[in-house]
């Protein structure tokens, strides 16, 4: 089968991220800062100083249930500053009839990667008396997503007049238990549509690793592009949050020790560490097989996004020919 | 079994006593939500729409290290449960990997063993169909 899933029908490269990855190449993403203004050039801005450092980013979907400036918007800015965007969904404020037509709208405004989630719950934002949708799971938007590019028509077989041209993302975490079900529910989300994937943040490589070699006894690697997030901390406090507050971040001892050891210093010397710790998982990440890129997290962190995709020698980023 | 014009199975007197029956049993037993599409043979016997999120496949990724669910941190994820379950199950231990389709929400509040004794619960959106076939083509092509 080699590297190219089966099921792609429409002759060309849904998006640029999609030339790159069936090209070979190791990916680059980040996460664009999610905007509280109705201002378009906070997003271009943001997007812009990315451009040439990552191959495509992401815009999230009300992350942790809080209200942001929306992901297709957001989406369609970053593409006119020239930063390809991955438009995150998720199932938790929207029904199947308006996640249909936002992956429509998303698509026709640029929006050529979609990422679907089921998203946090609305306990976890500042809206918590609100009531939470979920009326369908992410997979199953998935497989919808795949009918609606490659059957062409809606979930109740209603005919589209052009199907979106998008390349289907999935996310999935190897770090939450129950770990035995992690690769076989990746599994079942490539059968639903899924052609790339965007793990959960890395603190455990050696996790990673076992993950990794059930998807390769699966199969999954041959049909699914699997990238893995990495942190870039700057600052202890950072990290503490990620392990204290965000549900399904395993953040093993050692690695918390090691930042604990910094705690006291001065900022930059944190910074310092969260960019070491990054550079050292990029290293170690690379070398296991069927991973396929890096997608960088830092919250408020856009240089030092700058500094470790240069620092691990993941420039000048690659020209993709669409 | 005649369904109304909305899609929603007609409730008759026979259909009141069946409902009654199954929800005595299924409340207490398996904390049952009586969605009217049961799929606890694909859960390890444990009602998948006790997670918040209503997930019909699989865990999400907010499962907190001990196991337990994030929206609701002091009992274990429905996913944790369903996973440990349908390992000791005698049979369906397999349909784990079942691809459950969306929730027909007409179908709530009404019998999950009528619904299966008429296949009402079998019945999927148009496009549904369509992808299944096409997912299954696929998976032929690489086995």
């Amino acid at each position: 089968m080699g590297v190219h899933p089966p099921g792609f029908i429409t002759g060309g490269y849904n998006s640029r991220l999609e030339a790159l990855l069936r090209a070979g190449e190791f990916v680059v993403t980040a996460e664009l800062q999610a905007q509280d203004g109705g201002d378009p050039e906070a997003v271009r801005a943001d997007a812009a100083g990315l451009v040439g450092y990552v191959d495509a980013a992401n815009c999230t979907d009300n992350s942790a249930a809080h209200a942001h400036l929306s992901a297709i918007a957001a989406g369609h800015l970053a593409a006119d500053a020239g930063l390809e965007p991955i438009v995150q969904f998720t199932c938790r404020d929207r029904n199947r009839i308006a996640l249909q037509s936002d992956l429509l709208g998303a698509a026709a405004l640029g929006g050529r990667n979609v990422l679907l989630l089921t998203g946090d719950d609305v306990s976890a934002g500042d809206h918590p008396e609100t009531r939470a949708i979920f009326d369908i799971d992410s997979l199953h938007l998935m497989r919808i997503a795949r009918t609606m590019r490659d059957e062409g028509t809606y979930l109740s077989g209603r005919k589209l007049s052009s199907p979106p041209s998008i390349f289907i993302g999935a996310a999935e975490n190897p770090f939450a238990p129950p770990h035995h079900v992690r690769a076989p529910r990746l599994a079942k989300k490539v059968d639903a549509g899924a052609e790339f994937a965007q793990l959960q943040l890395c603190f455990n490589v050696p996790r990673l690793r076992i993950f990794m070699e059930e998807l390769g006894e699966l199969g999954v690697l041959d049909r699914c592009f699997v990238l893995v997030s990495v942190y870039i901390a700057r600052s202890v406090r950072g990290i503490r949050y990620m392990r204290d507050v965000v549900p399904g971040i395993d953040v093993p001892d050692e690695v918390m020790a090691r930042f604990d050891a910094v705690a006291d210093a001065p900022r930059e010397r944190q910074t310092q560490e969260g960019i070491a710790f990054a550079l050292e998982t990029i290293a170690a990440v690379r070398e296991i097989p069927g991973i396929r890129g890096v997608h960088l997290i830092s919250i408020n962190g856009q240089a030092e996004i700058r500094r470790v995709v240069e620092r691990a020698g993941l420039l000048p980023r690659p020209i993709a020919a669409v | 079994m005649e369904t109304a014009a909305d899609g929603r199975p007609k409730m008759g007197l026979g259909t009141r006593a069946i409902l009654l029956v199954e929800k005595v049993t299924k409340e207490p037993l398996w904390d049952c939500r009586m969605c009217g599409q049961c799929i606890l043979h694909s859960t390890g016997l444990r009602c998948p729409m006790t997670c918040p999120k209503n997930l019909r496949n699989g865990p999400c990724g907010g499962v907190l290290q001990n196991g337990n669910c994030e929206v609701e941190p002091d009992r274990t994820c429905t996913w944790v449960t369903a996973w440990k379950r349908s390992r000791r199950l005698p049979l369906w231990r397999d349909h784990m990997e079942h691809v459950n389709p969306p929730v027909d929400w007409r179908l709530e509040g009404t019998s999950s063993y009528i619904n299966f004794a008429t296949r009402r619960d079998k019945r999927v959106p148009d496009g549904w169909r369509a992808s299944k076939e096409r997912a299954m083509t696929e998976r032929g092509a690489r086995s």
